[in-house]
């Protein structure tokens, strides 16, 4: 049963070798008082029992609905290559790379990791990973507040408001002080910001494109923070910056974000993989694993873990980061993903994107009593008011066969009618069109 | 071997995509553009499958090889757990289907398995109650600091202090910390392997927030006092975290809830055989008793009168989202899958062998080397390379030696508290004939340290490379590959 190799009679050799007569024996120190007071688990299920099983469950999700959902997680393309290569179990049943010379395939991995995450972020030092866009967004503030001593965040109004409350929940013990730029539909609000700014600043988040699609370059606010000794984070979209300006080039210190888009599935919120990129100036507070490139003994290449001072099982309570684990397996998808698609294929998935998403925002906005908000320009996501409740609509898009976007009224009160729409190089012209004239159908009866 | 983006060749393409179907759109105005493209690999498809399958050789991992490293659980990790997550109604569900009107009905598949597996967790735990949010075991340690941190302050405790062990994983100090609290470390009793009563009753005052607590404790070792530690805790208003990384010990043999522990979390990417991904996902579900469930992340997977399921965000208590949905999904579905099908006697049968496999070893090995604590021991043991150090042989030596008899290395340095400490766990998947080989392999190496130290000094030599060299890499700092910098 189960995965044990040993027989019956090896396990009595192996006793006897212990000098135990049963294994109980062994378990002679656990005493009766703190044994299970219940054990009460199901039956043992053969392979072939709990694939069927399995089979049945998944297929009471609804999964092959036409995706228009986004919000930070997109249903991207995934070429077969990436689930072959992540799959070889050379890497997927691996611990940790603390060996390096029985870990060099994932050693030079995360280093080619590290360097596609500076090339297309701008910036000059990545690490390993850490667990999501939103767990890098809260390591980067902790960043900022220990390199500038200061306690105090401002959050931008375009901000992925799933991150906002990620913020406040990691901090609800600590003694910081957050800003929130009130919510526009369009660019940063520079007076807002401004304002926002005091002396005890140590760091300003930004999202480009922000939470509404809207694509901005923040320059003016990094040389404006900078001035006053005050950080600039940004979060971005990976596939995005195949095209848009770079954290880098605006100067940002430390770049976050979500890595999911870059071949990892959406499997229900997890696993994804959380990037960071910063200057070499902070690299010392960087938190997670980082690899580097040095040789061996004989002077051949080599690669291993790096500037291990900084972490937990050296520094301990003195850490810059409780983190262990991290989700280097997504890391090592990413890297496939990027090395597939390549320096013109991000290119031509990200002008795919943005080409689709103007076409659907043109063919939405012939909808009678249909809306676009766009006062800046946005990249492939847009948010569209309705005449109806945008949770109202959804339910009835759902029975056609369509995810039409996230209604925002639960994250925004008052924008109960508007609905964000996301729109990847996977979508056809032909199924915005359904989804265009479904809408029709259901709004102008 | 080459850095993959020395492989470049301008124009190479390794992904064919559609062609645009829709018109050309007006340009993205050239102030929100990059000066300059990122330069990524230019590639075929053929070249990046060998580049990857090239670095998949050049690792060890537990299925080309035993994988005996000390507190990491490296266990077989079935293919089932694969083929059902990559099943397209788990691997291509949006988080966000939820938000939509009636959205919940959408993924009652995937709601199902959170709910059940949370379910099967509390009865393996004797907890009341699991969220499985947290993204690793680390990332437990922090979420249960911050429900403790929630349940103090809500009952207007005022503590600022967490208690840990000394031989506590390096994470425990590190999370109490960030989660807003200082540390005090409390001392284990060298006689008997066990954390200190004597001490830690002296560390306990009333500003303690918690206790944390490994058992069995890295060396390997049951606290059969973990009631009194329970006691000596709740008597000055401390909860107590559980530490669930040594689980895979004691399936159906003890339950932490049954101890009185209020907080623990559970290593799903050890005990219960999700791959470690080469250092990630893992996923560490964090278990409370009734008093603590009110602080619990959000949403929370709930059952309705007609037995369908929800995700309910209305607890007013709640510390809030600690990941961005409802934790890494399809490595608690592995894990549920493995539950399923070891069943109630399977997990049994598991810790007896994870158990007797490790006292098997930890017997034929304790001539050839010092065994400091001469007991039998739970699913891990620690010996000590002193004898080998009258030799001038150092663990790490032995470990690097090991690797050239065909095996990785056991956990070196760790815990702490044992000089030159080398940490051993075979599991309970591993045969008695691989353990022989080990056994045979671990006491060659002995002798070799015995008989030419300084061979094993230069060890490894088998490798594609030998042991590289540190302090060069953290001086150069060379983190990212420059085409310019050689």
């Amino acid at each position: 049963m189960g995965y044990i190799a040993n027989t019956a009679g090896q396990r009595e050799e192996m006793l006897k070798a212990c000098g135990a007569a049963s294994v109980d024996e062994l378990f002679a120190c656990i005493p009766p008082a703190l044994r299970p007071k219940s054990f009460q688990l199901p039956r043992p299920r053969s392979e072939l029992e709990a694939h069927n099983f399995f089979k049945e469950v998944a297929g009471r999700n609804y999964s092959h609905l036409t995706n228009f959902l986004g919000g930070g997680f997109y249903d991207h393309f995934i070429p077969a290559a990436v689930d072959a290569l992540a799959s070889r179990s050379e890497f997927y049943t691996a611990y940790t790379p603390y060996q390096p010379e029985l870990s060099q395939g994932t050693l030079q991995a995360i280093y080619e990791y590290q360097t596609g995450i500076c090339r297309l972020t701008g910036m000059e030092v990545a690490n390993a990973s850490v667990y999501d866009g939103g767990t890098a967004l809260y390591e980067a503030c902790q960043m900022a507040l220990h390199a500038t001593g200061r306690g105090r965040i401002v959050m931008d109004g375009g901000l992925n408001p799933v991150y906002r409350k990620m913020l406040y929940s990691y901090t609800a013990n600590l003694c910081i002080e957050f800003t929130e730029i009130p919510v526009t539909h369009g660019q940063s609000d520079r007076r807002h910001v401004f304002q926002a700014l005091k002396d005890n600043t140590a760091a300003v988040i930004l999202q480009n494109p922000n939470f509404f699609g809207v694509m901005d370059d923040a320059s003016d606010i990094v040389k404006h923070c900078h001035e006053r000794g005050i950080l600039v984070i940004q979060s971005v979209y990976p596939i995005a910056l195949a095209l848009l300006k770079t954290p880098g080039e605006i100067g940002a210190d430390i770049a976050t974000g979500e890595g999911q888009s870059l071949g990892i599935p959406l499997a229900f919120g997890g696993p994804y993989l959380g990037f960071m990129a910063t200057t070499k100036e902070l690299v010392r507070k960087l938190p997670g694993r980082l690899v580097g490139r040095t040789v061996d003994r004989l002077g051949r290449e080599a690669f291993v873990l790096t500037l291990q001072a900084r972490e937990q099982h050296i520094r301990r309570e003195k850490a810059t980061s409780n983190i262990c684990t991290n989700e280097a397996l997504c890391a090592l998808r990413a890297h496939i993903y990027l090395s597939l698609i390549g320096k013109q294929g991000l290119k031509d998935v990200a002008s795919l994107c943005y080409a689709k998403a103007r076409y659907a925002m043109e063919r939405f906005k012939a909808i009678r009593g249909v809306s676009v908000m766009e006062e800046s320009p946005t990249f492939n996501e847009f948010v569209i008011r309705l005449p109806i409740d945008a949770g109202d609509l959804a339910g009835m898009m759902v029975e056609r066969g369509l995810a039409p976007g996230l209604p925002l009224g639960r994250f925004y009160p008052g924008m109960e009618r508007c609905l964000l729409v996301a729109i990847t190089e996977k979508r056809t012209k032909f199924e915005i069109g359904t989804l265009a004239e479904a809408m029709e159908a259901v709004l102008c009866q | 071997m080459s850095v993959i983006f020395q492989k470049s060749a301008a124009g190479r393409r390794g992904v064919s995509l559609p062609e645009c179907d829709v018109p050309a759109p007006p340009p993205i105005p050239d102030a929100y553009r990059r000066a300059r493209d990122a330069e990524l690999c230019e590639l075929s498809e053929l070249d990046v499958v060998r580049h990857f399958t090239e670095l998949s050789r050049r690792n060890y991992a537990v299925d080309t090889g035993f994988y005996p490293l000390g507190s990491c659980t490296m266990k077989y990790n079935p293919k089932i757990l694969e083929t059902v997550a990559r099943l397209e109604g788990f691997s291509d569900l949006h988080p966000f289907l939820p938000q939509l009107r009636h959205g919940g009905m959408l993924v009652q598949g995937a709601l199902q398995v959170l709910y059940e597996l949370e379910r099967l967790l509390c009865e393996v735990a004797g907890m009341d109650a699991f969220t499985l949010q947290p993204l690793a075991g680390a990332h437990g340690e922090l979420t249960g600091m911050m429900l403790i941190a929630a349940y103090h302050r809500d009952h207007g405790h005022a503590k600022s202090e967490v208690i840990i062990p000394d031989e506590a994983h390096g994470t425990n100090p590190a999370s109490g910390a960030i989660a807003g609290y200082t540390t005090r470390p409390v001392p284990t009793n060298l006689r008997t392997g066990m954390l200190d009563l004597q001490a830690l009753e002296g560390a306990v005052t009333d500003r303690t927030a918690a206790i944390m607590l490994t058992n069995p404790n890295t060396l390997g070792i049951f606290n059969s006092d973990i009631e009194k530690v329970v006691e000596i805790a709740h008597r000055r208003g401390a909860l107590v975290y559980y530490d669930g990384a040594n689980l895979n010990a004691v399936l159906g043999k003890f339950r932490p809830g049954d101890a009185g522990i209020d907080v623990m979390h559970i290593n799903l990417h050890k005990t219960f055989a999700t791959p470690h991904g080469s250092g990630g996902p893992g996923a560490g579900p964090v278990g409370v008793q009734k008093r603590l469930v009110d602080y619990l992340p959000i949403s929370r997977v709930v059952k309705r009168q007609d037995n369908t399921s929800t995700l309910d965000y209305d607890f007013p208590k709640s510390i809030g989202y600690i990941a961005p949905f409802y934790g890494n999904f399809s490595i608690c579905l592995r894990a549920y899958v493995y539950i399923l099908m070891l069943g109630g006697p399977g997990l049994v049968e598991v810790s007896e062998n994870a158990v007797l496999n490790a006292n098997y070893v930890m017997n034929a090995l304790k001539e050839a080397y010092d065994l400091p604590f001469d007991r039998p021991c739970m699913h891990e043991f620690v010996l000590s390379a002193k004898k080998q150090m009258e030799a001038g042989v150092h663990a790490i030596d032995l470990a690097k030696g090991l690797i050239d008899e065909g095996f990785h290395p056991p956990t070196v340095y760790f815990p702490l508290i044992v000089k030159e400490a080398l940490m051993i766990e075979p599991t309970e998947t591993e045969s008695k004939e691989t353990l022989d080989a080990f056994i045979a392999a671990m006491k060659r190496v002995a002798a070799k340290a015995a008989s030419s130290p300084s061979s094993l000094r230069d060890a490894p030599v088998t490798t594609p490379v030998s042991r590289p060299d540190e302090v060069k890499a953290a001086r150069d700092m060379d983190v990212a590959y420059r085409p310019n910098v050689s």
